[in-house]
């Protein structure tokens, strides 16, 4: 129900934006065409309908799954974008993997050992990452794998495999080769915001009654800080966590524009230099999308790890 | 020799420049199966004093001094892998707030098991079993169906007898009992007293109970230590210190605690508040408060001196009227 009417939401900003984009008419037919006939074929294209009209129509379309087509591809948008998707998803599975695999053992170490040497070191590099902005990191790590090292390609995805019916460079060593540089820049913004937070929520935890209670009941040390404290961790963890899901996939349109690999940023940063509104507005409602279902997720992951939270509706 | 036995024991807190004493030379010892009582206000290092045993100080505290013996052994030098043999095994403690001595995010079957698989080689069935009987024990209704549950759906008394069931469950030789009744209702505070009083009995475990409620140190314990500022000020048989206390700051608070026959005057109270650590009073650290202070009190830190076991702190012994007649003034 909510998740509805932030849908509706997204779609009419997103509409309602397309008409101070520019003119599409005149990417579509070039100089040659008359101001008689560009306003023929505006007409034609309902382009010169009220706002509200123009709306009703666009919505009772979306319903149906059917956004409207791209002026540059001539195609279906939503087939555009539906084909443009994995390369994205892959980098942000990418980039979501280096992040809970980084950031959880290093936040948790600098927590349970906070004047250690290397805690420091963690949160000194922390802070650098979190004031580098990601084409920065981008670029220099293109430049120092790529162009001095010579270990890694500087752009696109290399070879892809189909084994499931997508593209997909998960299954082979180039398309993995390819992955490493742009998800290690696109996880460089998140992680140090990560490793501090799961810092500062395990040391409060460490400190709370329960813990020295479990210390008391004579446990060992490892299951007192992976499961009592970090369980506790995690709760403000997961909320966090889906919420940056969205600024993530902001941050791809950067990174794949540096790294030139084909996602869906990379291709709305095409549209709008091509004023290609079908195609802009359909990315903006799939994010929507993409960020409401990974919203939702997030909030059945939380009462599977928090006991007091249970969903309306469910059976306590 | 006794199972418990602590000997000029020291605690400090070492805070940038100052370090605060919070234990000077307080030593004590417990039988098998013996109850003691640790009473004072807040502040005057009885819980400090009862974590110091399992060495769970909360940072930056330490031992600096003196001896923990318990079977001979001095634990207070053990590493952390010998203390964890300790903890939860041979001595267990109970928080004083069972609404959050609980982990929120687990059950309480996670939380019985795990302890007795850490000290036990034990399957988990068998660890369920013996988790059942415990939660029988401490007398809650439908303890397999507890089991299951989370800590919030709990009620706070259920959840103490929970901590208290956690406490038992290896049989330990003493169980330590930060104020365990200071949270919950009243009515529920006394079933849980005598609850702990009777397991005590029956299983022989020695109890240290830590709390400022005079009236249930003395329906427990045999024997009672009265802290003030660090120091013990006051010991002996329960009884005795109840009946004839010499301390005037352990007289202070039992004139404190409401009497059957002053119904509707007011209560006494011990005038001034416990000194905080950093600025204590030269010599006895009671003065500023007492009604017999004098010069000299100001200047000797007074010794634990005294006969059969009940000793006191005090350098005014003599000139102090005793406690009947005191109370027979008013």
């Amino acid at each position: 129900m909510q998740a509805t009417l932030v849908m509706f939401v997204i779609s009419l900003i997103g509409f309602s934006i397309q008409d101070n984009l520019g003119d599409p008419l005149r990417e579509l037919v070039g100089q040659s065409v008359s101001e008689k006939e560009r306003d023929a074929l505006r007409d034609r294209m309902g382009l010169n309908d009220p706002f509200l009209v123009q709306y009703g129509r666009f919505l009772s379309n979306a319903v149906q799954g059917d956004l409207g087509n791209s002026y540059f591809f001539k195609k279906p948008a939503l087939e555009v974008i539906a084909r443009k998707f994995p390369a994205t998803l892959e980098l942000v599975i990418g980039a979501t993997f280096i992040i809970i695999f980084s950031s959880v053992p290093l936040g948790i170490y600098s927590a349970i050992k906070p004047n250690s040497w290397l805690t420091r070191f963690i949160l000194g590099i922390s802070i650098v990452g979190i004031s580098v902005p990601v084409f920065l990191t981008a670029i220099f790590s293109i430049y120092i794998f790529s162009v001095e090292l010579g270990w890694m390609p500087s752009f696109g995805r290399g070879e892809t495999t189909a084994p499931f019916g997508w593209d997909s460079g998960f299954f082979n060593g180039d398309g993995l080769l390819h992955l490493i540089l742009p998800s290690l820049s696109l996880a460089s913004i998140m992680m140090p915001l990560f490793i501090r937070l799961i810092r500062s929520e395990m040391m409060e935890i460490l400190q709370m009654d329960y813990i020295r209670f479990a210390w008391a009941k004579g446990l060992y040390p490892k299951r007192i800080w992976f499961l009592h404290a970090f369980k506790n961790t995690l709760l403000p963890v997961i909320t966090v966590g889906g919420v940056q899901v969205g600024t993530m996939l902001a941050y791809t349109i950067l990174t794949e524009s540096v790294f030139q690999w084909p996602g869906m940023g990379f291709l709305f940063l095409e549209a709008v230099n091509r004023v290609d509104t079908p195609l802009i507005i359909a990315y903006i409602i799939v994010v929507g999308l993409i960020f409401v279902v990974t919203n939702t997720v997030v909030d059945l992951l939380y009462t599977w790890v928090n006991p007091t939270v249970k969903l309306v509706g469910q059976k306590s | 020799m006794a199972l418990l036995e602590v000997k000029d024991l020291e605690v400090e807190f070492p805070l940038g420049r100052i370090t605060l004493q919070a234990i000077r030379k307080v030593s004590f010892s417990l039988e098998k199966g013996e109850r003691l009582g640790i009473v004072g206000e807040s502040g005057a290092g009885k819980s400090v004093a009862a974590f110091s045993i399992l060495n769970l100080l909360s940072r930056p505290g330490r031992i600096s001094g003196g001896e923990i013996l318990f079977e001979g052994d001095d634990i207070s030098k053990f590493d952390d892998r010998q203390m964890r043999s300790i903890r939860g095994n041979r001595i267990s403690m109970i928080f004083q707030d069972p609404m959050m001595t609980l982990n929120p995010v687990l059950t309480v079957a996670t939380q019985m098991i795990e302890c007795l698989k850490a000290h036990r080689k034990i399957s988990k069935k068998e660890a369920w079993d013996i988790s059942v009987s415990k939660l029988k024990e401490v007398m809650i209704p439908s303890p397999e169906e507890r089991m299951e549950s989370y800590p919030h759906e709990l009620s706070g008394g259920m959840r103490q007898r929970v901590v208290i069931a956690m406490a038992l469950l290896t049989d330990p030789e003493i169980i330590i009992a930060d104020e365990p009744t200071t949270a919950l209702d009243v009515t529920i505070q006394a079933e849980i007293m005598v609850l702990m009083l009777d397991l005590c009995k029956s299983n022989n475990v020695g109890l240290i109970l830590i709390t400022h409620d005079l009236a249930v140190v003395s329906q427990v314990t045999e024997r009672i230590m009265v802290m003030y500022a660090g120091r013990v000020v006051e010991e002996g048989g329960t009884k005795e210190v109840i009946t004839n206390p010499k301390h005037p700051y352990t007289r202070g608070l039992l004139k404190a605690l409401p009497q059957e026959n002053t119904a509707g005057s007011r209560l006494n109270q011990i005038r001034g508040t416990m000194p905080s650590l950093n600025a204590l009073p030269k010599g006895c650290a009671f003065n500023p408060r007492c009604d017999f202070a004098t010069k000299e009190c100001h200047q000797v830190v007074p010794k634990l001196e005294g006969r059969d076991g009940h000793n006191t702190a005090c350098i005014h012994l003599e000139k102090i009227p005793s406690f009947k007649s005191e109370l027979g003034n008013q």
